[in-house]
């Protein structure tokens, strides 16, 4: 329970930050908004030992019991270590933030406000048990993820930027949505954790790879996966926090969150380990080999989180693949789930810490292009320690954190090549291939990073401003991760024990009754010289070379044309729905009342007949019809004589004569079918009608057909004459037949009786629709006011020439 | 008299459709009004025109018509009133304004999009 409302901790501070950001001008807000993820993550801590033991923790909070929606929080070993990622890496961004954004400058209320709800969200979408929740905090971040990017709203590319990754990521959740609604009525629940518990029968069902696809789209979308990643390196228009926070540490990694929690029910199937795993690899590949091409340092590193991405997405389906392995828990196939979240704790601190450098970097020199940057090494040491550490780390060399999960990574690849039950065996080792070329240009963007933006020559003319070292306070935070990737390297078994293997033990509950069980054991050097660490000395060596010849082969990447991109692809069918929509809808909606109406009459004839010939609902019976005497046939002969005449008449004066005439006979009907009071009432109305009709007459123009052509004359009369078959058969069925007796007869038993009266129609009005009348009189004041209005308000048009004059 | 009544029901609607489409304004509003017709004249035959007193309580009388259509009709004549005296002045202020009854012409301009 107090962990549910927990989750809402940052959106209810962020009720204050407005406030705060405006009357404490003095301080930055910052320092405030601070407290808030220091305190989560203190807490998140506590559970620490429990989830270790393979305890879980649950809260729940009944939302609309009725359709089984509640707000859970479900800490178990996956989701506290990214509640863990969340709060930590969102305290040392929100410090980093303190000093990367101006006070003075900047509108730090919207800043911290987006960032709050984005934490709440994020907290919400890992340890929401139910999937309506999940999805609900799902949008809820691609949303503030939207607002963040676009923080800086005055500039074109940040508003770009902010659409495209909402378009996107939004289509990804609608269709993980449709997913879920897939699971639920394959397993009659939302919650994952019953759905896991029944993932044997869900299996079997026809609906299974539908909802699988449909949840890997929107894990792919939100990841950053080929070919949906291109929103990635356009949202780095937000400012370089939110960058390090959202678009690197955590936001990123909700896909690679879903694929983790739908693991135990989807790996199942084959489709599942194949596509995960090969999407995966592709990213990999594509990320690694576009960053080499950036030459924004931010756009290297969003390239390089793409392929990381992939990576950690690659072993994912690599772990699903030993669902189908006996005893997988003893063999090699045991490395790549353990890898996978491993790399996902590396990635956030070396990714994190990179992140922070470009910003301070921008921040200190004005420009992040890094062919005007070189030479920075002498001019701020330890912001270059803190880069260097990161991208070796990236590049997965030792002593850092990178190269252990680099390692596990290669194990688990060479495990695909030794699985052979679905796809062509070889299919594994092109995996392999792919990702040991993917990892060289991981090497080679590493460095060109690092030692391009460092080392080289210094060009102080071509910076805006003249480069010095970041204030202390912005090196803090990418120093403390700077530390954990060193440390992590030196005690990786204390951070499996405590962080990795509970959270293995979530992701493949199918091997692993508990964390005790992960029999994983990692060491920088096993005693001999295995395959991996031959691959790693390759890439080392590859690596190296190809770096030293990157100014002779970099040209190469303008040989792909720009016209082929996936972006191109985006834009237009943007401008492509845009103007195509806007064309489809001018088509219709072209103003005339007339179009209007012909579409809805239209649409009435064909839903009426329709609906007449499907329910085959004609029917004409003669029986019971009261008889036609002479009077009847004079009167419609007049009444049609009156109708054709206002339809052909050429003046006014006749139309409207004509038109009383119609409404005298309509009134002589009345009479004739017993309606006494109906006649006495059309007779008053119709009179005061022409009079109306006769007294606006001389403000109205003439009559004219406004040169109406033969063509507008004739699909009128087509509208027309459907409407009038449809009504003329409708009133036919309704006469001829009754679905259910009238429920008059309980007027005529009652009126006397219950309202005192002989006259029913009277009495009907006044007594038992009394309600009815008194509104019908409002009606009718109300169009005596706008009558009043209409005539007494003086011309506007009339107005303005006066002004003129 | 019911499928007699029927087609002139039928052909009030046609006539009152086909000049609402027209393009003079007055010939809208004409429309309008024979499509109120046509509505009061089919509530009161889909309730049948069997009965044979009018439905006021006298001694010895029971057969009378279904009072109910006749009170909606009622309700409906007042209201179609209000309407056409509506469409009458909405007529005379747009004619006034613009200087045109033209439906063609009085389509508003692009300046919201």
């Amino acid at each position: 329970m107090i962990s549910v409302l927990l989750l809402f901790a940052p959106v209810a501070a962020a009720l204050f930050v407005p406030f705060l950001a405006s009357r404490l001008r003095g301080i930055h807000t910052g320092w405030f908004v601070l407290a808030v993820p220091v305190l989560l993550f203190i807490y998140y801590m506590g559970f620490l030992p429990q989830v270790k033991d393979g305890g879980v923790h649950i809260g729940e909070l009944s939302w609309i019991p009725s359709y089984g929606i509640s707000l859970t929080s479900y800490i178990d070993g996956l989701s506290l270590m990214f509640s863990l990622l969340i709060t930590g890496i969102g305290a040392l961004v929100v410090l980093y933030s303190i000093f990367y954004l101006d006070k003075a400058k900047e509108r730090l209320g919207n800043f911290y406000v987006y960032l709050l709800m984005f934490m709440t969200a994020m907290l919400g979408v890992v340890q929401s048990d139910n999937m309506i929740a999940l999805y609900g905090f799902w949008e809820l971040t691609s949303i503030s993820s939207f607002l963040l990017i676009g923080y800086w709203y005055t500039r074109d590319r940040s508003r770009f930027g902010a659409l495209k990754s909402m378009m996107i990521t939004v289509f990804g959740g609608l269709m993980m949505l449709g997913g879920f609604v897939l699971l639920y009525l394959m397993g009659g629940t939302f919650s994952v954790r019953e759905l896991v518990s029944m993932a044997p029968e869900l299996a079997e069902h026809s609906l299974f790879t539908w909802a699988l696809v449909l949840v890997l789209l929107g894990a792919f979308t939100k990841s950053a996966q080929f070919p949906f990643y291109i929103w990635l390196p356009d949202a780095m228009e937000a400012p370089t926090p939110v960058s390090a926070y959202l678009h690197s540490a955590t936001m990123v990694k909700a896909g690679l969150y879903l694929v983790a929690r739908f693991t135990p029910i989807f790996a199942a199937s084959e489709i599942w380990v194949w596509l995960v795993t090969s999407v995966g690899v592709l990213t990999l590949f594509w990320g690694s080999f576009f960053a080499v091409k950036q030459t924004d340092l931010k756009g290297i590193l969003a390239f390089s989180t793409v392929s990381q991405l992939g990576l950690i997405m690659s072993l994912l389906g690599a772990s699903a693949a030993a669902f189908h392995v006996e005893g997988a828990a003893e063999t090699m196939f045991k490395y790549a789930g353990f890898a996978a979240i491993f790399h996902l704790v590396n990635h956030a601190a070396f990714k994190g810490s990179l992140f922070m450098v470009a910003g301070i970097v921008d921040h200190e020199t004005g420009t992040r292009d890094i062919r005007k940057l070189g030479g920075l090494m002498a001019l701020m040491p330890v912001t270059f320690t803190i880069a260097l550490i990161g991208s070796l780390s990236m590049a997965g060399l030792p002593p850092f954190g990178g190269f252990l999960s680099k390692e596990l990574f290669l194990t688990g690849m060479l495990s695909l090549g030794e699985l052979d039950l679905f796809a062509p065996a070889s299919w594994g080792t092109v995996l392999l291939v792919v990702a040991w070329i993917a990892s060289v240009f991981t090497f080679i963007y590493s460095f060109y990073f690092v030692f391009r933006t460092f080392t080289g020559k210094h060009k102080p003319d071509l910076l805006p401003k003249s480069a010095h070292e970041a204030p202390a306070g912005m090196l803090i935070s990418p120093a403390l991760l700077g530390l954990i990737v060193v440390a992590i390297f030196f005690v990786p078994n204390f951070v499996g024990d405590w962080i990795v293997k509970p959270a293995v033990a979530a992701v493949q509950p199918f091997m692993y009754g508990s964390p005790a069980d992960v029999d994983v054991h990692v060491a920088a050097w096993h005693g001999h010289i295995t395959p991996e660490l031959m691959m790693t000395i390759g890439i080392v060596i590859a690596g190296l070379v190809l770096y030293w010849l990157l100014p002779k082969w970099q040209g190469a990447y303008r040989i792909f044309p720009e016209y082929l991109t996936l972006n191109r692809l985006y834009d237009s069918t943007m401008i492509f729905a845009e103007t195509g929509m806007n064309r489809l809808s001018r088509s219709y909606m072209n103003g005339l009342i007339r179009s209007y109406l012909i579409y809805m009459f239209a649409g009435i004839v064909i839903i009426v007949l329709g609906s007449m010939v499907v329910k085959d609902a004609f029917a004409v019976s003669f029986e019971g019809t009261a008889p036609i005497g002479p009077i009847e046939i004079g009167l419609l002969a007049v009444l049609v004589a009156s109708v054709v005449t206002t339809l052909i008449a050429r003046k006014r004066l006749t139309a409207i004569l004509a038109l009383g005439a119609a409404g005298y006979v309509v009134a002589l009907l009345f009479v004739i079918f017993k309606a006494p009071d109906l006649a006495l009432t059309q007779l008053v109305i119709e009179t005061v009608s022409v009079a109306l009709y006769l007294l606006a007459f001389y403000h109205l123009p003439k009559l004219s057909r406004h040169d109406e052509k033969r063509k507008f004359r004739v699909g009128n009369a087509i509208i027309a004459a459907g409407v009038g078959l449809m009504m003329a058969l409708l009133a036919m069925s309704a006469s001829s037949q009754k679905a259910l007796p009238s429920i008059s007869q309980f007027y005529k038993d009652t009126v006397y009786s219950e309202a005192g009266g002989g006259n029913i129609v009277n009495v009907i009005l006044v007594d038992y629709r009394g309600f009815d009348t008194l509104f019908e009189i409002a009606v009718l004041s109300i169009a005596a006011i706008g009558i009043l209005g209409m005539i007494k308000l003086r011309l506007s048009r009339k107005g303005d020439q006066h002004e003129k004059q | 008299m019911e499928i007699l009544m029927s087609v002139i029901i039928g052909f009030l609607f046609m006539a009152a459709v086909y000049l609402i489409l027209s393009r003079s304004l007055i010939r809208v509003i004409i429309g309008t009004g024979l499509l109120s017709h046509g509505a009061h004249l089919l509530i009161l035959t889909m309730g049948g025109f069997s009965g044979s007193a009018p439905p006021v309580l006298a001694d010895g009388v029971t057969d009378f018509v279904d009072p109910l259509p006749q009170a909606l009709i009622l309700t409906a004549i007042v209201i179609s009133f209000g309407v056409t005296a509506v469409f009458l002045v909405m007529a005379y202020r747009a004619y006034q304004e613009l200087e045109t009854d033209n439906m063609t012409l009085l389509k508003g301009n692009d300046e919201h999009d």
